[in-house]
């Protein structure tokens, strides 16, 4: 039993299908992932004493435990509280939040990256608290970790098979389905290793010329020193955990 | 009655952890040795074995762990090769992150300054000292934090095994759900023992991090 190609035509629809399900899920799950990161970096600089406890513990923890887990917890347990999201929403809550908290890291180490010089300016300037974190800080802190973050868009495209364990089905869920119909495995788990391996080509390319355009606009040389940094040699950067 | 329940989810858990810890110790080796054969690998002078390690990094790098573990398990067999699910998991796990720690390798190395290899010149070290002895003790702390991610990442990742029928907590849990009906505590026990682990991991490596700490030389 050896590669048959007739089994390659005959999975490759399934997969197109499967394929529009996990761009979907990444890009929406991605998306809440980038909103909910900021909150939660903000909470985790502006908030003391117990709160800030509270929402470091939280990050900590959904950060160390799997995402499989998580994923389970919710699609089983959110019914028993009445909340009956389907599979795929259930899917794009837990991807989000898990990705949140890595984000809120690449955000706060950019907010970090800012000398206090930019706050005591501020200050000076009679800015409010919000008027600080809109004008002066975030627009500052988020553009130099724009290229970190897109390294967690590619590191989300390759997590999101997990999907398939909670009934969504993705590519992997596809190819799963179709191996126990047919009882061949290993062109459809081949196929999707393929695939991702384009899409994880096309993620790259499109991460890469986010970069370029936003070194054109804002003139990478003209960064300060502490800014540059994230530029070079990404994999050492300590901001930029566990992944890609 | 609640004392069974405990009772029984303790001891599957137990027997659970026994198999996530043997995955995460054993992956996490087998990625260490990957990592250090490929990282070096793609730097060589040979271009063949350059070739082999790009190679290595870029599929196991660019395809998901889950499609991995997966292949091995499902695919593998179609060309005779039967593994047991816990060695598809090793491999599997350990060949993915070990293409992550391959770069990291990589990166640690080039990262060390062109001063320290003209000295070494100077002092007409051959290349085998120039790397035991100058670049890789500047180097290998400079892996160790993001190696101390990889391994956290390797320990999550060991759910996976879960779904090729390795009965790990995540496993144990599922069937503790399946046998009693129990829903919240199953999972909540589950996620626990899981960040217990995540903690153990990061105190080994500040642990292994202030062990390889550069002495202070008085010059």
């Amino acid at each position: 039993m050896t590669w048959d190609n007739h089994f390659v035509v005959m999975v490759f629809p399934y997969l197109m299908q499967g394929l529009l399900v996990t761009i979907l899920a990444t890009l929406f799950s991605f998306a809440l992932a980038v909103c909910l990161g900021l909150v939660i970096a903000i909470l985790e600089k502006v908030t003391r004493g117990p709160i800030y406890f509270l929402v470091t513990g939280c990050a900590h923890f959904i950060r160390g435990t799997p995402l499989l887990v998580q994923l389970f917890f919710l699609y089983y347990l959110l019914p028993y509280l009445n909340i009956t999201l389907p599979a795929f929403a259930c899917g794009i809550v837990g991807f989000g939040v898990h990705y949140a908290t890595y984000l809120s890291n690449v955000y706060k180490s950019g907010i970090d990256a800012l000398p206090v010089l930019q706050w005591e300016a501020s200050q000076s300037c009679n800015f409010s608290s919000f008027q600080t974190w809109r004008y002066i800080i975030l627009p500052q802190a988020i553009r130099p970790v724009v290229p970190v973050m897109g390294n967690y868009f590619i590191a989300l495209i390759k997590e999101t098979p997990l999907l398939s364990s909670i009934s969504v089905m993705d590519m992997m869920g596809e190819a799963n389905l179709f191996g126990d119909m047919h009882y061949r495995y290993l062109e459809p788990i081949t196929m999707v290793g393929v695939l991702f391996l384009t899409l994880g080509l096309v993620a790259r390319g499109s991460v890469g010329i986010v970069k370029k355009v936003i070194a054109v606009y804002h003139g990478k040389e003209n960064y300060p020193s502490h800014q540059r940094a994230f530029h070079e040699s990404p994999e050492l950067d300590p901001t930029e955990n566990l992944i890609s | 009655m609640t004392e069974n329940i405990v009772l029984d989810l303790f001891c599957s858990v137990l027997h659970g952890l026994e198999i996530t810890v043997a995955l995460t110790v054993l992956g996490s080796v087998l990625a260490f040795i990957c990592a250090f054969v490929f990282g070096l690998g793609r730097i060589a002078r040979w271009r063949l074995i350059r070739i082999i390690s790009v190679f290595y990094i870029e599929v196991f790098r660019g395809t998901s762990v889950f499609v991995q573990v997966f292949w091995l398990y499902y695919a593998l067999p179609a060309f005779g090769i039967l593994l047991s699910p816990f060695l598809s998991g090793i491999l599997g796990l350990g060949l993915n992150v070990g293409a992550y720690g391959a770069e990291v390798v990589r990166s640690a190395i080039q990262a060390t300054g062109k001063d320290q290899y003209e000295s070494c010149c100077a002092l007409n070290f051959t290349r085998y000292q120039t790397f035991r002895y100058i670049v890789l003790p500047q180097a290998f702390p400079r892996m160790l934090p993001v190696f101390g991610n990889n391994m956290v990442e390797l320990m999550k990742a060991t759910s996976i095994v879960s779904l090729i029928s390795l009965s790990d907590i995540t496993f144990q849990a599922q069937q503790f759900r399946i046998r009693t009906g129990q829903t919240f505590l199953p999972f909540a026990v589950t996620l626990l023992v899981y960040f217990l682990l995540y903690l153990g991991i990061l105190f080994f490596v500040q642990s292994v991090t202030r062990l390889t700490k550069p002495k202070s030389v008085k010059v």
